[in-house]
C-alpha cells in the first residue's frame, strides 16, 4: 500500500496534467511584468506559470511546444465589455444587460453570460482571454440600464469554459454606479424620442436624484450598523447585502464619467461615501487629469475609435486621451464597452503609441493594469510564476493589425481559435 | 445661451480661418508652385511600390519614378524614411451635409444631398486629416430608392461648390433589407408612420414599380421627340422630377450605390437590374456579398464593404471580417467604405481599415490599399483623375511617417490638386492659436454680459 502511494506521488511529479502542462521553447517571451526576452521558454504545470527564462528546467515531462519566430504574451483583457451577454445589440430578446429598476447591486452579470455566444470566439481570436462584463450599459449599444443608478455587478470571466461557472474569475468585480447628470436631453428609455428639458429644471432633477442615491447609501449604510450589532435578527435585504462590500471598500464603484465635471463630481461623492471608485469612460478630462493621478483614482478609458464629443475638438482628441493619462500618472486600462469590436481591443493600444502613448504602457493597458485595477493581479495579467497559464502565441506584436494570434491558453488548456467567421469564410470560400 | 451658441459658431469659424492653408505667391498670381517629394517610398497602387519621386506641376502629378527632376521653382520636400499613398477615397460616407435621410417617401430620387452641402462641418477636416481627400455622400438608408449622391473633395476652406468634384459622374442611393422595411414595421413606442414597404417583398416591388414607371415615362419622352421630329405639332410630357434620375439609371448614365445585407436581397437586386437592363455600380456594405460572390462578379458589380462590423443588428449576425477578402478573390471590385456621418471617426483611420483585410483572408498589401484608393475611384468613375499616383493624375497625396498599414503610422501631409491642405505640424500650431482666441473670447463674453442687461428670452 505505501509503495503504490510513493509511485503515485512520483508519478503525478513526472506527469503533469496532460492537458494544462507544457513548455514553449525558443521564443520572444514578453511578460509585460519585466523585459522581453529573446530565444526564452515558458514551463506551465498545472495550468500556472512555473518558470519563465531564457533557461528553463523541464522538471516534468510535459509536451513541447517550439516557440520559433513566435511571441508569447499574457492574454489581454477587456476591462468593460458586452461579450456574452448581449448578442444583437438591437435585438432586444438578445441582450441581458441593463435590468429594470434604479437600485439592483444584488445583480451580477456572470450569471447571464451565454457560454455559446459567437462573440467569444471571436472576441478570443485576437488574444483577449479574460473580460469584465458589464451589467449595466455605459456608452453606446442599446444603452439599456440607463434608467438604473445601480445597475449591478461587473463580472471578471474567462472567455472559455463550458459554463458561466467555470468562466468566472469574479463574480463581482465592481459595482456599477451612475451618477445623476444635468441631462438636459433626457432619452425615453422606452420610446427612445429625447425630451428637451430646460437647464433649471434638469438641475433640479438631478438634486432629486443625487439625494435618492445618498438615501440609498445611507440606508445600506444603516443595514449594515443593525447587521453589526444584531446579526440574527436582521431580516436580510438582498440589496442591502450586495452592497456591504462597498461600504466595507473592499469592492470599488465603477462610474462612467467622461468629462472634467463627471469626474471631479466622481471622486467628491467617493471621499463623501468613503468609497472605492474605478472611473469609466473617461474622454475628455481636462484638468480633473492631476485629481485622477493625485487620488490615485484608475481609471477604464472609453475607446479611442469614438467620434469627437465636441465640436471644437482635435481631429486626434480621442486618440491622445490615454497618452494624456500616461502622462499625468493615472492608471488606466482599455476596454470596449461593447461586444462586436471588443476584438478590437489591441488595436485601441496600438492607435494611441501612434499619438504618443509608449508602447510599453498600451502593452500594459491591455494586460496587467485591468488586472491591477480589479484586484487580481496575484493570479493574472503578466507571465510569472505562480500566476494563471493565460497566454497567446502570435506571429509578431499583437497590437499590430497585421500580426495573427496562432495559440491560445486559458488556465493552460489550449483554446480553438476557430469561430463563426472563420466557420463561413471557409464555408463560402470554398463554394464552386 | 444664445450668446454663448455665437461665441461656439465664432470658435468654429476661427478654427476654420486657423486650419485654413496659407496662401503661396504663386498661387496668389493663380499658379500653384510645383513640388518635388524626394526619396519617399511610393506606393503608387497601380504600378508597384518603390523607393523614389515624384514631381507636381499644375495641380496634377507630373512625373513619379526612381529618379524625378525637380521642376523649376519647386517646392523640395524631403521623403526620406516617409511613404506616400494616393489620397484615400471613401466609398460610402454621409459628411458634410445638413440632412441624410427624407424619410416620408420610399422613393427619394428627386432629392440629393448635394442640395445641402454644409463645408463648414468638422467632418471634413476630421477626415483630410485622416488621408482622406475625395468621399461619396450617400442620402440615407431609409428608403428603397433614396436621393442622389454627390463626390466631394476634403478641400476644406472652400465653400459647398468649391468642394464638389465636378468630374465625377452622378450617383443614386438605393437601400435593401431592415432599413428601408423597418419604416413599415409596426414598432413598440415608437409614432413613426407606417408605410409600406415593411418586408424585404414590399422593398422588391417598389423598386420594380419604380423601373416600370421611369420605362413608361421614357418611352413618353421618346414618342414626343420623335413625333415632333416628324413635324407634329405635340405638347411635351409633363417632367417628373422622381423619374428622371431612374430614366438615367436606365440608360447608364447614373450610378446606383444599393446598401445591402444578405445575400437573398443581393440577388434580388441583381437579377431585377438585369430584369430592367442596367448594371448596379456599387453594393453598398454588402455584408453577405461573400454569399454570392459568384453572382456578385458575373453581374460586374463592385462591393463597398466594412472592414469588420457585425452583430449590431440581426442583418448583421453573418457578417464577416473576410468578406472584402472573399468578394475579392472571385472576382469582385472591392472597397472599404467608413459610413461616418458628422462625427467622422473612421475616416481618421481608413488605412488601418484596410489592413484589416490583410489580416482576415490574406490579401496583399498592396491589393488592400487598393480598398481605399483606386478601387473606390474606379467604383466612381473616377479613376482617371484619381485613386492612384501616375501621371497626369490630380495630385492628391497622403504622406505618412511610415508603412500606412500599420497602426503606429501617422499622417504627416496631405495635398489635394497639389494644395497643402494638411500638415500635421501646422495643425499642432493652429490649435494653440484656436486655443487662445477662444480663451479670449470666453473672457470678453464674461464682461459683456456684466455690462448688458440679461437678455431676453423670445417668448
Amino acid at each position: 500500500m505505501r509503495v503504490s502511494i510513493l509511485i503515485l506521488a512520483a508519478a503525478a511529479a513526472l506527469w503533469a496534467g496532460e492537458n494544462n502542462s507544457f513548455l514553449i521553447r525558443n521564443a520572444t517571451v514578453h511578460p509585460v511584468s519585466g523585459p522581453s526576452m529573446k530565444n526564452a521558454s515558458v514551463l506551465v504545470i498545472d495550468g500556472k506559470v512555473a518558470e519563465v527564462g531564457e533557461k528553463v528546467q523541464t522538471r516534468a515531462k510535459v509536451k513541447a511546444i517550439d516557440g520559433r519566430g513566435l511571441h508569447v504574451y499574457p492574454g489581454m483583457i477587456d476591462a468593460a465589455t458586452l461579450v456574452g451577454i448581449s448578442e444583437i445589440s438591437s435585438v432586444r430578446e438578445t441582450a441581458d444587460v441593463g435590468e429594470i429598476g434604479e437600485f439592483n447591486p444584488q445583480l451580477r452579470a456572470s450569471i447571464a453570460v451565454n457560454p455559446e455566444s459567437e462573440h467569444i470566439p471571436v472576441t478570443r481570436a485576437n488574444g483577449v482571454t479574460t473580460v469584465g462584463v458589464l451589467a449595466a450599459g455605459v456608452s453606446g449599444g442599446f444603452g439599456f440600464g440607463e434608467i438604473s443608478y445601480i445597475g449591478g455587478q461587473i463580472s471578471l470571466m474567462h472567455l472559455n469554459g463550458w459554463t458561466w461557472e467555470e468562466m468566472t474569475i469574479t463574480h463581482g468585480a465592481a459595482m456599477q454606479l451612475r451618477l445623476p447628470g444635468i441631462e438636459t436631453r433626457r432619452r425615453n428609455p422606452v420610446t427612445g424620442q429625447i425630451n428637451p428639458t430646460p437647464f433649471s429644471e434638469a438641475r433640479k432633477r438631478q438634486e432629486a436624484n443625487l439625494r435618492k442615491v445618498a438615501t440609498f447609501f445611507e440606508e445600506a449604510r444603516r443595514y449594515q450598523t443593525a447587521r453589526q450589532a444584531n446579526p440574527g435578527e436582521l431580516k436580510p435585504d438582498l440589496r442591502f447585502d450586495a452592497m456591504l462590500p462597498v461600504l466595507e471598500g473592499k469592492q470599488a464603484l465603477l462610474i462612467p464619467a467622461a468629462s472634467e465635471r463627471e469626474i471631479r463630481d466622481a471622486i467628491a461623492f467617493a471621499e463623501q461615501e468613503k468609497v472605492k471608485i474605478i472611473l469609466a469612460g473617461v474622454r475628455r478630462p481636462g484638468a480633473a487629469l492631476e485629481d485622477l493621478a493625485k487620488k490615485k483614482v484608475p481609471v477604464i478609458l472609453g475607446s479611442p475609435f469614438t467620434p469627437a464629443q465636441e465640436e471644437d475638438d482635435a481631429f486626434d482628441a480621442t486618440f491622445r486621451t490615454a497618452a494624456d493619462l500616461h502622462r499625468a500618472g493615472v492608471k488606466f486600462a482599455f476596454a470596449s464597452f461593447g461586444a462586436q469590436f471588443a476584438r478590437n481591443l489591441p488595436y485601441q493600444a496600438g492607435h494611441s503609441v501612434a499619438f504618443g502613448l509608449p508602447y510599453e504602457a498600451a502593452l500594459r493597458a491591455v494586460t496587467l493594469n485591468a488586472a491591477e485595477i480589479y484586484g487580481v493581479a496575484d493570479r493574472m495579467g503578466s507571465i510569472e510564476p505562480g500566476k494563471q497559464a493565460d497566454l497567446i502565441v502570435t506571429d509578431g506584436d499583437p497590437l499590430e493589425i497585421r500580426t495573427q494570434v496562432k495559440m491560445m491558453f486559458v488556465k493552460g488548456e489550449a483554446v480553438d481559435l476557430e469561430t463563426k467567421h472563420t466557420r463561413l469564410y471557409k464555408k463560402y470560400k470554398a463554394r464552386p | 445661451m444664445r450668446m454663448k451658441t455665437g461665441v461656439i459658431l465664432l470658435c468654429g469659424a476661427v478654427a476654420l480661418l486657423a486650419q485654413q492653408p496659407r496662401q503661396t505667391l504663386g498661387q496668389a498670381l493663380g499658379k500653384k508652385q510645383p513640388i518635388l517629394i524626394q526619396n519617399a517610398t511610393i506606393h503608387t497602387v497601380a504600378k508597384g511600390t518603390f523607393v523614389g519621386s515624384l514631381s507636381i506641376v499644375d495641380g496634377k502629378i507630373a512625373e513619379v519614378g526612381e529618379k524625378v527632376l525637380a521642376p523649376a521653382g519647386a517646392k523640395i520636400i524631403n521623403g526620406s524614411g516617409k511613404h506616400v499613398i494616393p489620397g484615400m477615397i471613401d466609398c460610402h460616407t454621409h459628411i458634410a451635409v445638413d440632412a441624410i435621410n427624407e424619410g416620408s417617401v420610399s422613393v427619394s430620387s428627386m432629392t440629393g444631398v448635394g442640395d445641402v452641402v454644409n463645408a463648414e462641418q468638422k467632418s471634413i477636416y476630421y477626415a483630410l486629416a485622416g488621408g482622406v481627400t475625395t468621399a461619396n455622400v450617400l442620402h440615407g438608408s431609409a428608403n428603397s430608392i433614396g436621393g442622389l449622391n454627390v463626390v466631394l473633395k476634403m478641400r476644406w476652406g472652400k465653400d459647398a461648390t468649391g468642394l464638389v468634384m465636378a468630374e465625377a459622374p452622378p450617383g443614386i442611393k438605393f437601400a435593401l433589407g431592415e432599413n428601408p422595411k423597418r419604416q413599415g414595421m409596426a414598432q413598440q413606442g415608437s409614432n413613426a408612420v407606417r408605410r409600406y414597404p415593411g418586408t424585404r417583398m414590399g422593398v422588391e416591388d417598389v423598386i420594380r414599380q419604380a423601373f416600370v414607371d421611369a420605362r413608361a415615362y421614357r418611352q413618353q419622352w421618346k414618342s414626343y421627340e420623335e413625333r415632333k421630329a416628324r413635324g407634329e405639332n405635340v405638347l411635351p410630357p409633363r417632367r417628373d422630377l422622381k423619374l428622371e434620375p431612374l430614366v438615367e439609371v436606365l440608360e447608364g448614365k447614373r450610378l446606383v450605390h444599393a446598401h445591402s445585407y444578405r445575400a437573398d436581397e443581393i440577388l434580388m437586386l441583381i437579377r431585377l437590374a438585369e430584369e430592367f437592363g442596367f448594371r448596379i455600380a456599387t453594393l453598398q456594405h454588402v455584408l453577405e456579398g461573400y454569399k454570392v460572390a459568384k453572382e456578385i462578379a458575373a453581374h460586374g458589380a463592385g462591393a463597398s464593404t466594412f472592414s469588420d462590423w457585425w452583430s449590431y443588428k440581426m442583418e448583421a449576425y453573418d457578417a464577416i471580417p473576410y468578406n472584402a477578402a472573399v468578394l475579392h478573390e472571385k472576382g469582385v471590385l472591392v472597397s472599404i467604405n467608413s459610413d461616418d456621418a458628422s462625427g467622422a471617426e473612421i475616416m481618421r483611420r481608413m488605412n488601418t481599415e484596410a489592413a484589416k483585410a490583410v489580416k482576415y483572408g490574406g490579401v496583399s498589401d498592396n491589393d488592400a490599399l487598393a480598398m481605399v484608393t483606386l478601387n473606390p475611384a474606379k467604383q466612381l468613375g473616377i479613376d482617371k483623375y484619381v485613386g492612384s499616383i501616375e501621371a497626369g493624375k490630380h495630385a492628391d497625396l497622403v504622406i505618412y511617417d511610415r508603412d500606412p498599414l500599420s497602426i503606429y503610422s501617422r499622417v504627416e501631409k496631405v495635398f489635394i490638386d497639389g494644395e497643402e491642405y494638411f500638415d500635421r505640424e501646422s495643425d499642432a500650431t493652429g490649435r494653440s492659436r484656436f486655443e487662445a482666441e477662444k480663451k479670449g473670447l470666453l473672457e470678453k463674453e464674461k464682461i459683456d454680459e456684466k455690462q448688458r442687461a440679461p437678455a431676453r428670452r423670445p417668448s
